[in-house]
């Protein structure tokens, strides 16, 4: 037998991922349909995953080419780049140690990018201070997380770590937490509200769980996902006072900060609010919260940047987060670099700042129409009803299914919604997740699309998905 | 069919019986709120045991409550994951805290007997002044800014790379995710690559795994392997002198570390009777079940012949033991007589006995080797015989970090796909790659002979990878003061070197020696002239410093 044979149950009880299993199926169908075999569809369509630029969303032309001058500094000396675009890279490289962005950097990441991000955060938060020692720069926000994650997570039985998270969730933090041993505690969004938190739903949540596991931090998500609220600062302060009364560190998820598209909703940032709502509260509250350039304007999710801000951590506590993340090395340089424009774009009078201005603002155009679009179109559906896209880059809409679908999934032995998905990638060429990764109430089922996409793109989705709902329906009703 | 698991049926129907129901875990029953508690209860061995916290009190008024917080951290060094206080990581120690601090110093105008900062402690080969080669970077370039394709400075063969990897990448853009284990057709290249090097010994792609430097790749097969409670919690060989990557991973995981010496009058070779040794003594409190090997060597600087690595093969393959080959100095071989063999060539070379049983994961990056591209954070693993169960499970492990940087993986792509002969970057590329190795290969020469004229220092030849590890002789006087700060005597012998010269070094108790002798770990990779003065500063301070302390 292999030696390797037992491994760790912390491990094993990481879920298999639905998704991967429909993005495998959706590769060979792209694959098929290479090789000229018939579908009833020309081209795949594969908007189950929050990635822009994979949905067809082109990147920012300033950022790429600041990054390509650093990778090939003799471009440099070429009429071929603006000159806003060669300062900044000459600037960036002069902080690389050899001024290449091949050196290894401080575990944090670039001082410079550091201080960049700690002025963002302060403008963000309208002049509440931001510290560059407490931002740890990292491999996307997912890594901050993990980082956070194995600081907390020990303990067995009535000892294990436990962290409060919404339903519906991110499936990869669950499944972080999971595989470092920790417990999942689940707190439900009210669907009916828009997906509101309720402080009701998150006590009920928190008693439960410490009848059998020891909580100590609380995860949110704002803007959602896979649900597009974007919460109010009352519900903000309502949800610090309530890790502070019950002890509880605050992990804000805030990477779709930059996708707010109602405009009646404003992004405020957990910090921001912490610092408002003064001492004791601001003095005490234990905060890590995230930002990544994969998501906003940037879209740039392959090349790893992102940072966690901590506030009002032990100073012992974070000369161990130190040595833990130093392991490590540092940050793929091309992340950071990404992270400094995100951070510090061209400013007014820069040779770039019309052109870069204008590709964010039809960035932001593009996902405020899609976001209407979308709810618009799928609750016109029968069986289909999608809350108001408040935020971030995915509608999550319920599915209404008729007894008899439901029935044939059970018979099948998979989810109601996987079940949905499946078919609609087989049928229609259209890739989009099931709510059953997500989690969400026993006997609900919903879809998560991503809308980070151009708008023909998103059409076509929208008539692929309508034609087929339609057709699903009609077969399983009555 | 799907390689998860689970398979799909031909288009146009319903999914049958075959895909397997959802496994119910803990978290989705967590998800009935209408369950009653004891459900979940009823389940664990350890029953309704009451927490500390506080009270569940419906909203006790903030005032109190939030007094009662102010007292006491959620997170402190008491309520924390105790196996992160464990973790040590030398490398990037205080000496390098306090190396920035000097630096900053300077800047301030701090009057100190030096003008800068060398910092020979971390392989960093471009921080030191090594230039990249031009082709690699020149894809990137194009890669990142595709607009550049049609720019006639680029030669052919490197727009013939940008291409392909774009067309690997999700909706062209190096800025989509990857799939977790790495782009498809980087992989193929990889797998082709190591069939080259190794002599035609066959690589399937579906066992490559792009990481995030080799690191990523160690910490996740290390995270694999721990399991098991008291003496049959895992147990992992190490080498001492080892790679503190090593030590802080086993540290975190709670695993069990298994020292085996390796020998420093013999040039740090590996001898198998010491790795017998280990063994024995750690089967009676722990469960060996890995073996880690760094070759060629580091901090050591050793390269092992085939004859040990066959030896070494046949002592996993009896005692059971989980191979892993740390090769990402791969290129870095400069003593003569000396050839870096992998272990998957010589698992191969040993007949199907060996060759399809033991198994083994190997690891290499893109930043050491002549690239030494350190910040691109690019690496893959190769693993071998590994059961398919647990290859799933490492495939839903890596998913979880979603993907390896991408630029890295495309430079991942260019270093196992490098120009051929007939294409119009194949001269300068060759004349790049042999001009960084064979300066090189002068510097790890000089190291060993300028160091080995100073009393009191002993060198072992840098037969590969990119550091000295010398050993010094302390006087006693020297070892009790640095006692009395509680410094390991090492680290003080580097510190008070960084505060005279300000030369950046790492104390040998960071990687681990044995008791009683003392080294430190020197990077060969300063620029030869730069090195000369490096070396001759540190011939200068250990001679003061015996003196000053005897």
């Amino acid at each position: 037998m292999s030696v390797l044979r037992a491994i760790s149950p912390d491990l094993s009880r990481i879920r298999l991922v639905d998704q991967d299993c429909l993005s495998k199926r959706a590769a060979q169908i792209r694959e098929a349909l290479l090789q000229g075999l018939e579908r009833p569809f020309k081209h795949l369509i594969d908007i189950s995953l929050g990635d822009a630029h994979r949905g067809g969303l082109q990147p920012i032309t300033f950022v790429r080419q600041v990054i390509s001058a650093c990778l090939y500094p003799s471009l440099l000396d070429s009429g071929r780049l603006p000159t806003d675009v060669k300062s900044r890279a000459r600037n960036l490289l002069k902080q690389c140690e050899g001024e290449s962005v091949g050196s290894y950097t401080a575990t944090c990441g670039l001082p410079k990018i550091q201080h960049s991000l700690s002025e963002f955060i302060s403008r963000r938060d309208r002049g509440v201070p931001s510290s560059p020692e407490n931002i740890f720069i990292t491999s996307g926000s997912q890594q901050a997380l993990m980082l956070v994650l194995r600081l907390f997570v020990h303990g067995k039985g009535s000892l294990q770590t436990g962290i409060m998270t919404p339903v519906p969730s991110s499936p990869l933090f669950n499944m972080a937490l999971s595989s470092l041993g920790g417990a999942v505690v689940p707190y439900h969004l009210c669907e009916e509200e828009g997906w509101t938190l309720r402080l009701d739903e998150m006590r009920r949540a928190l008693a439960t769980a410490r009848r059998h596991c020891n909580p100590m931090g609380l995860y949110v998500i704002n803007p959602g996902n896979p649900v597009g609220q974007v919460q109010s600062q009352k519900s903000i302060e309502d949800v610090i006072r309530f890790a502070a009364e019950e002890k509880l560190f605050l992990l804000a998820d805030e990477v779709y900060q930059d996708s707010v598209h109602d405009p009646t909703a404003e992004f405020v940032s957990y910090k921001r609010v912490l610092h408002e709502m003064g001492p004791p509260y601001s003095n005490t509250v234990e905060l890590a919260s995230f930002n990544s350039a994969s998501k906003g304007f940037m879209g740039e999710c392959g090349l790893r940047g992102g940072y966690v801000e901590f506030v009002n951590l032990d100073s012992a506590v974070m000369g161990h987060i130190y040595t833990l993340f130093s392991t490590e090395a540092c940050t793929a340089v091309m992340g950071q670099i990404a992270l400094d424009i995100m951070a510090n774009p061209p400013r007014s009078g820069d040779a770039s700042y019309t052109a870069f201005f204008e590709e964010v603002q039809n960035r932001r155009n593009t996902l405020n129409n899609n976001a209407k679009r979308v709810q618009e179109t799928l609750n016109s559906l029968d069986g289909m009803s999608c809350q108001p896209i408040r935020g971030g880059i995915y509608a999550f809409p319920q599915l209404h299914l008729p007894a008899r679908a439901v029935a044939k999934a059970e018979e099948a032995g998979v989810a109601p919604d996987l079940l949905y998905c499946m078919l609609l990638l087989e049928e229609m060429g259209l890739c989009v997740g099931p709510g059953s990764e997500h989690l969400q109430r026993k006997d609900t089922h919903h879809l998560r699309l991503c809308i980070a996409t151009p708008e023909d793109t998103l059409q076509e989705v929208l008539e692929r998905l309508s034609t087929f709902h339609l057709h699903f329906m009609r077969l399983f009703s009555g | 069919a799907c390689k998860c698991g689970r398979s799909f049926t031909s288009p146009r129907l319903l999914p049958p019986t075959r895909i397997s129901p959802r496994t119910r875990s803990d978290v989705d029953e967590g998800l009935q709120p209408d369950a009653p508690p004891g459900a979940m209860l009823a389940r664990r061995t350890v029953g309704l045991v009451s927490r500390g916290g506080p009270p569940l009190t419906p909203r006790s008024p903030p005032g109190r409550s939030v007094q009662r917080m102010m007292a006491e951290k959620v997170l402190t060094v008491d309520t924390m994951n105790s196996c992160v206080k464990k973790v040590e990581y030398a490398v990037r120690g205080p000496i390098v805290l306090r190396a920035v601090q000097i630096e900053k110093e300077l800047k301030e105008g701090v009057q100190k007997p030096f003008s800068e900062v060398i910092k020979a402690n971390i392989g960093d080969a471009h921080a030191m002044g090594q230039q990249p080669i031009t082709f690699f970077r020149q894809v990137l370039a194009m890669c990142s800014y595709p607009e550049l394709l049609d720019d006639d400075r680029f030669p052919e063969d490197a727009k013939g790379r940008a291409r392909r990897i774009l067309q690997g990448c999700g909706g062209q853009s190096i800025g989509a995710y990857s799939a977790s284990q790495g782009i498809e057709c980087v992989r193929q290249d990889v797998a082709r690559y190591v069939e080259r090097r190794d002599g035609g010994v066959p690589s399937d792609p579906d066992n490559i795994y792009l990481t995030t430097g080799a690191s990523d790749g160690i910490v996740t097969m290390l995270k694999l392997l721990v399991a098991g409670e008291g003496r049959s919690r895992t147990g992992v060989m190490i080498s001492i002198p080892q790679y503190p990557l090593y030590s802080a991973a086993l540290a975190e995981l709670g695993a069990v570390q298994v020292n085996y010496f390796l020998n420093e009058e013999r040039c740090w070779s590996l001898d198998v009777s010491e790795l017998r040794r280990a063994l024995a003594d750690a089967r009676r409190h722990c469960n060996p079940r890995a073996l880690c090997i760094i070759n060629p060597g580091n901090p050591t600087g050793q390269v092992q012949s085939r004859q040990c690595i066959e030896d070494v093969i046949r002592f996993a393959a009896k005692e059971r033991l989980f191979l892993m080959a740390d090769e990402v100095y791969q290129d870095n071989v400069y003593a003569e007589g000396c050839e870096f063999h992998s272990f998957k060539k010589v698992l191969f070379e040993m007949g199907p006995e060996f060759s399809s049983t033991v198994e083994l994961a190997s690891f290499h990056s893109t930043s050491k080797c002549y690239m030494g591209e350190c910040g691109f954070r690019g690496g893959y693993m190769e693993v071998v015989n590994m059961d398919p169960e647990v290859k799933a499970q490492l495939t839903k492990l890596v998913s979880v970090r979603l993907c390896p940087p991408v630029p890295g993986q495309a430079l991942m792509d260019l270093v196992v796909n490098p120009p051929q002969p007939g294409e119009p970057s194949y001269s300068t590329f060759i004349r790049e790659r042999k001009a960084t190795l064979s300066s090189l290969a002068e510097r790890a020469r000089l190291t060993e002979q300028i160091l080995n004229t100073v009393p009191g220092i002993a060198c072992n030849p840098v037969q590969g990878a990119m550091y000295s590890f010398p050993r010094v002789t302390l006087p006693a006087r020297a070892i009790r003061e640095a006692e009395e700060r509680g410094q390991a005597p090492d680290m003080f012998y580097c510190m008070k070197l960084l505060e005279e010269t300000g030369i950046c070094l790492v104390p040998g108790s960071g990687f681990g020696q044995r008791d009683g002798t003392f080294h430190f770990r020197m990077t060969i990779l300063p620029p030869t002239d730069k090195l000369k003065i490096l070396l001759s500063k540190v011939k200068d301070f250990h001679q003061r410093f015996i003196q000053q302390y005897s």
